[in-house]
C-alpha cells in the first residue's frame, strides 16, 4: 500500500485492499488440498486469497474501500467450494473455469495464470467452461470485469500444490529431497540429470485420502509467463470457422426453433389464429403457445421465419401500451430526487446539468440462443450464461422439474455486454421443448433483440456544482433510471452481504441503489460530493432490462466529465490541468498525464475538430482517455450509401489504463480498443425509439453500433505500469471514459453542449420495419451484390 | 422436392430443398457448414459472408435455387484450402494481430477482406483507407483496429 503525496489517506489509494497475496512470505501462504485419485487431482477453495475486513473506511465516498469487485468476491466467502486442476498421466493440466467466455479473453488469461505457478508450457494446459454448479452459489457469475480478480488466487494456490507434489513424488523416484529439485516445463529434474516430466509423476503424485496442504505461491517477481502478451488460445478455431457456438451445435433432434413476438415491448400472445395453416409449410413440423410468443420448430431457420410471416395471431398489450421516449422522459424528471445544497450559496457561482440517455439494446451479434432437450424426468440446455446456476433455477422453476433434474451445459457465447446475464433464452427454449415434446435449437431474429431484448435503461443525470475562489464546494449528482434488472444475482449478493455492508452505511439502500453506490467514485477534490440514484418504482416490471458492458457508469461518467469541462471554463481553466489539480489519486493523474503527453494535448486543432479528454476510476483500476473529434460538414455528411450512419468523425483515441497486476496485456489492449468503440457508439449513434409501445430498432441498419466508417484512424492503449499485486477489471473500463472524453470533445468542437445522448437521437434516419409480422424476409438479391 | 446442385469447398453437393430457402440455411442447417454465422438475416451484418466464384457475397440473401451447379461456393472452412500452405495468409495474419474476442463475426470479416483485397487487386491498386472504412460487416466486441491491421498485414501477404 503506498501513501498517496497529495496527502489523502492510503484508503483512497487504487488498491487498497490488504489482499493476502501480495506482500512478504506470509502474504503468499495459503491452505489448499490434494484429492483422492488415481491421478494427481488438487484443489483450492475458490475464496482463497480475500482478506478479512475489519476497518470502517474513513474517506467519504465507498468505492474507495469497497467496490463492487469486493461485494462480488466477498460474497462468496461464506460458500466454501472448491476449484479443482488435474495433472493427466499425458502430463497436461485441466481445469474447468467456473466462469463463461464471451470474448473477454478469460480462457486464455487463465492458462497462463495456471502455466506460471505450475511451471508447464502454456499449450499443455487445458482450460474448459464449467458447466451448472448449484454448490458454488454465487461464485459462479461472470460480470463486474470481476473474474481475473477473484479467481487469480484460488487458481494458483491449486497450481502451486500440484507442482509442490509433482516434486515431492519425483524426490521419492530420485531418492533426494524436493529442495535440490527445479521445475521447468512441465518437468521435474535434479543436478544429477534425473528428469521426469509431469505426466509421469501424476500418478505417484495422487493421493489415496484427501489431504490439507500448506503452499507458498511464487513471487511476482519471478513470473515469466503472467504480465507477457498471448494471443487466445481459440483463435485459431475461429479463424477456422471451428469454434462453434451454441447454434452450431448438433444436438440429436434439435431443429430449428423460432418465435412470432408481438410488436408491443413485453406484449404476450392471446391466441395463434391459422394454426392448422402453419402446420401445413414446407418444413414446419410444430408449434406451440408461450408466454413470449407463439414458437415454430422447422428444418431450417427460413422456414421458421416464412412461418412467422404467415402466422396471424392475436395479441395483447405490452405494460408500457402508448408510451413513448417523451412519456419514459417526463416521468424520470419527475422522479429526479432534489439537490441539497442551495442554488446561489452567499458570492459563490453555480453550474447546473441535466443530461438525458436513450435506452440502448445490449445484444451481441450472436442473437439469443439456447439448445433445450426436455424429457418428463430431467432437462438439457446448451447455451451462453454468464449466471448459469440461475438459469438452471428458473428453468426447473419454468418447467416444473426440481433442479438437480436440469443439467445446464455453458458454451462459449458470440458475445455478451451485459445480454448474457440472464437466462431468457435458455428458459424460452425449456418452455418450447416441453411444450413441443422434441428438443429444440432456438434462436431469436435480429429484429427481435431490440424490441423484446433487454435494453439499458433511459435514464437522466442531474448536476449541480458550486464553485468560489477557484475551488469546488460541492457537486451534487442525481441519476435517475428506468429500473434495471439485477434479477440475475448481483441483487443476491447484496443480500448475503447486507451486514457485512451496514457499518459502510449502505444497508438499507435498495438492490439498485446498493451497486449505484458500490460502483460510483468521482475522484476529485470536490468539497462535499453526494452521487445518489433513483429508479421510480413506477417503472417497475415495464421493460425487459440489463447493464450493457458496465451498469450506471458509463451514463454518470459522461455527465459528471462534461460537467467538470463546464467547471473548468468558468474557472478559466484548461481542462487537463484542472483536473489534474482536482485529482484526489496519483494513479488517476498519471493515467491523465500519460494521454495529455501522448496524445498532444492541447495542440492546435482547425475550427469544427477539437480534442476532449476524461477519466473514469472503478474496478480496482483507473483509466484516462484523449480523443480527437472531426465535427466539420464535410465529415458529418459523408455519404456511404443507404443504412449508413456517419456523423462526427473520432479521428484519435489515446488510452491510459492502470488496471493492476496484468495477466495478458495483448487482452488487456483488446479490452480498451473494443470498450472505446462502444465508448463512441454510446454518444454518437446507437440508442433505441420507443413510440406507442414499440421499439422501432429492428437489426443492425437501425441500430447504430459502430462501424468500420465510424472507427478512428488512430487508437492508442498505453498500460500504465502498476504496483498492484492483484489484477484489477477490464471489459467494462474504458466505455464509460471514451464516450465521456467523446462528448467533452464534440462540446469543444461544436461549442454546443449536448444533453441528449447519442447525440443523433433527435433524428430518425432509417423506415421502422414491419411490426405484424415481426421479421422482415430475408432478400434474395444477394448474387447480384458480390464482389 | 427439387435437387440443388452446386461446388462447396470444392466438391459437389447436392441437397433436396425448395429453391427459396436461402443458401445460409442450406449451409448451416442441412449439410451442418457453421462457419458463416446469422447475424440479421437481411444482408446487413455481414457475419455470413462467404464467397461465390471468388467474391464476396452474403448466404442469407441468396435463395439456393439461383445457384447454378458449377457455381464455387467457398466458406470460412474452405478458405485455407485456395492457397498454400494450412492457413490463408488473412487467417494467419487474424492470429498473429489477435484481432479475435468472441469469434462470431471472424470467418465473415476474414471473407471479406480476401474479396476486398482481391477486388483492389483487380483495379491495379492497393487497399486504401477508405476501402477499410467502407467494410460493413459488424463487430459487436469493437475489434475493428485490429482488423484494419490484419488486413494490411493479410494483403501483404497475398501475392
Amino acid at each position: 500500500m503506498t501513501q498517496t503525496s497529495d496527502g489523502s489517506s492510503p484508503s483512497s489509494d487504487l488498491h487498497n485492499d490488504t489482499d493476502a497475496a501480495s506482500g512478504g512470505l506470509g502474504r503468499r501462504k495459503f491452505l489448499g488440498y490434494v484429492m483422492a485419485g488415481s491421478t494427481l487431482v488438487v484443489a483450492a477453495d475458490i475464496t482463497a486469497g480475500r482478506p478479512a475486513r475489519a476497518a470502517v473506511p474513513s474517506d467519504p465516498q465507498i468505492p474507495e474501500a469497497y467496490d463492487l469487485e469486493d461485494l462480488q468476491t466477498d460474497s462468496a466467502l461464506p460458500t466454501s467450494q472448491l476449484i479443482t486442476v488435474t495433472i493427466t498421466k499425458e502430463g497436461r493440466a485441466k481445469f474447468a473455469l467456473p466462469r463463461t467466455e464471451v470474448g473477454q479473453g478469460i480462457i486464455t488469461s487463465t492458462a497462463m495464470i495456471l502455466a506460471e505457478e505450475l511451471d508447464l508450457p502454456f499449450d499443455k494446459v487445458d482450460v474448459t467452461l464449467a458447466p451448472a454448479r448449484p454448490e458454488l452459489l454465487l461464485n459462479q457469475l461472470t460480470g463486474g470485469s470481476n473474474t481475473t480478480f477473484s479467481t487469480y488466487t484460488p487458481i494458483r494456490v491449486a497450481a502451486a500444490i500440484a507442482r509442490g507434489r509433482l516434486i515431492e513424488a519425483a524426490a521419492i523416484l530420485f531418492g533426494t529431497t524436493a529442495d535440490r529439485l527445479t521445475t521447468t516445463g512441465g518437468v521435474v529434474s535434479d543436478a544429477l540429470g534425473n528428469q521426469a516430466t509431469y505426466g509421469q509423476l501424476a500418478s505417484a503424485a495422487a493421493s489415496q485420502v484427501v489431504e490439507a496442504v500448506e503452499v507458498v505461491l511464487r513471487p511476482k517477481e519471478d513470473f515469466k509467463v503472467i504480465g507477457r502478451p498471448r494471443n487466445r488460445t481459440d483463435a485459431r478455431a475461429a479463424v477456422t470457422g471451428q469454434k462453434d457456438f451454441t447454434t452450431d451445435l448438433q444436438v440429436p433432434g434439435a431443429k430449428p426453433t423460432m418465435v412470432c413476438r408481438a410488436p408491443e415491448h413485453g406484449g404476450t400472445p392471446k391466441r395463434l389464429n391459422n394454426r392448422a395453416k402453419i402446420l401445413r409449410m414446407p418444413g414446419v413440423t410444430h408449434v406451440a403457445q408461450v408466454p413470449t410468443g407463439i414458437a415454430v420448430r422447422a428444418n431450417t431457420f427460413g422456414q421458421c421465419i416464412d412461418a412467422i410471416r404467415e402466422m396471424d395471431v392475436t395479441w395483447n398489450n405490452g405494460p408500457v401500451h402508448g408510451w413513448s421516449d417523451a412519456t419514459v422522459l417526463n416521468k424520470l424528471r419527475k422522479g429526479e430526487l432534489p439537490l441539497v445544497v442551495p442554488d446561489v450559496p452567499v458570492l459563490a457561482q453555480t453550474i447546473n446539468t441535466n443530461f438525458a440517455f436513450a435506452f440502448r439494446s445490449s445484444a451481441a451479434l450472436e442473437t439469443y440462443s439456447a439448445i433445450a432437450d426436455v424429457r418428463p424426468d430431467k432437462a438439457t440446455i446448451w447455451a451462453g450464461l454468464k449466471v448459469p446456476i440461475l438459469a438452471q433455477q428458473r428453468v426447473a422453476e419454468a418447467i416444473g422439474m426440481s433442479q438437480d433434474k436440469v443439467k445446464v451445459n455453458v458454451i462459449t457465447g458470440g458475445g455478451s455486454f451485459g445480454h448474457k446475464l440472464f437466462g431468457d433464452h435458455a428458459i424460452e427454449a425449456a418452455r418450447i421443448s416441453k411444450a413441443m415434446k422434441v428438443p429444440v435449437k432456438l434462436m431469436w431474429h435480429r429484429a427481435d433483440e431490440p424490441r423484446q431484448g433487454r435494453l439499458h435503461p433511459m435514464a437522466t443525470s442531474r448536476i449541480r456544482a458550486t464553485v468560489l475562489n477557484g475551488q469546488v464546494l460541492s457537486f451534487e449528482q442525481r441519476h435517475t433510471s428506468v429500473t434495471t434488472d439485477f434479477s440475475h444475482g448481483l441483487g443476491e449478493m447484496i443480500t448475503s452481504q447486507a451486514d457485512e455492508l451496514d457499518p459502510l452505511g449502505i444497508g438499507g439502500f435498495g438492490f439498485a441503489e446498493t451497486i449505484f453506490t458500490l460502483t460510483q467514485e468521482l475522484p476529485y477534490n470536490f468539497g462535499l460530493v453526494t452521487q445518489l440514484l433513483n429508479e421510480p418504482l413506477e417503472f417497475e416490471d415495464k421493460f425487459s432490462t440489463g447493464s450493457m458492458r458496465n451498469i450506471y457508469s458509463p451514463d454518470t461518467c459522461v455527465a459528471a466529465e462534461l460537467t467538470i469541462d463546464q467547471i473548468a471554463n468558468k474557472l478559466g481553466k484548461d481542462p487537463v490541468a484542472f483536473r489534474l489539480s482536482m485529482l484526489k489519486n496519483e494513479r488517476v493523474k498519471a493515467a491523465l498525464r500519460k494521454v495529455a503527453e501522448e496524445g498532444s494535448w492541447g495542440r492546435k486543432m482547425t475550427p469544427g475538430t477539437a480534442q476532449g479528454v476524461a477519466i473514469h476510476k472503478e474496478y480496482k483500476g483507473c483509466t484516462a482517455v484523449l480523443v480527437e473529434i472531426d465535427t466539420r460538414p464535410q465529415t458529418v455528411n459523408r455519404d456511404l450509401g443507404k443504412e449508413t450512419v456517419t456523423g462526427p468523425r473520432v479521428t484519435k483515441v489515446v488510452i491510459a489504463v492502470d488496471a493492476g497486476l496484468v495477466i495478458n496485456p495483448r487482452g488487456l489492449e483488446a479490452q480498451m480498443q473494443g470498450g472505446a468503440m462502444d465508448g463512441i457508439a454510446l454518444t454518437l449513434t446507437s440508442s433505441c425509439h420507443l413510440k406507442d409501445g414499440r421499439f422501432l430498432e429492428a437489426s443492425w441498419d437501425n441500430y447504430f453500433y459502430t462501424r468500420q466508417w465510424n472507427v478512428p484512424p488512430k487508437v492508442e492503449i498505453h498500460i500504465v505500469k502498476s504496483d498492484s499485486d492483484t489484477p484489477g477489471g477490464a471489459g467494462e473500463a474504458a466505455v464509460g471514459s471514451t464516450a465521456a472524453a467523446v462528448a467533452c470533445a464534440y462540446a469543444r468542437a461544436t461549442k454546443r453542449l449536448p444533453t441528449f445522448f447519442p447525440i443523433n437521437h433527435g433524428e430518425i434516419s432509417f423506415k421502422p420495419k414491419s411490426f405484424v409480422p415481426p421479421v422482415p424476409q430475408s432478400p434474395t438479391n444477394g448474387l447480384k451484390l458480390a464482389r | 422436392m427439387p435437387k440443388q446442385t452446386f461446388i462447396l469447398n470444392g466438391k459437389p453437393v447436392t441437397v433436396s430443398v425448395n429453391d427459396d430457402v436461402r443458401l445460409l440455411w442450406v449451409l448451416r442447417d442441412l449439410l451442418g457448414v457453421t462457419g458463416p454465422k446469422y447475424g440479421c438475416g437481411i444482408n446487413v451484418c455481414k457475419a455470413c459472408t462467404s464467397h461465390i466464384n471468388g467474391k464476396a457475397f452474403n448466404p442469407c440473401a441468396t435463395r439456393v435455387g439461383d445457384l447454378k451447379p458449377k457455381d464455387r461456393v467457398t466458406t470460412i472452412e474452405g478458405l485455407a484450402k485456395t492457397t498454400p500452405g494450412d492457413l490463408h495468409p488473412m487467417q494467419q495474419a487474424w492470429i498473429d494481430r489477435d484481432v479475435v474476442q468472441c469469434g462470431y463475426c471472424q470467418p465473415g470479416q476474414i471473407m471479406q477482406a480476401v474479396a476486398l483485397v482481391k477486388r483492389v487487386r483487380r483495379e491495379g491498386r492497393d487497399i486504401r483507407d477508405s476501402d477499410l472504412d467502407s467494410i460493413r460487416n459488424i463487430c459487436r466486441c469493437g475489434t475493428y483496429v485490429r482488423i484494419r491491421e490484419a488486413i494490411e498485414q493479410g494483403a501483404r501477404k497475398m501475392r
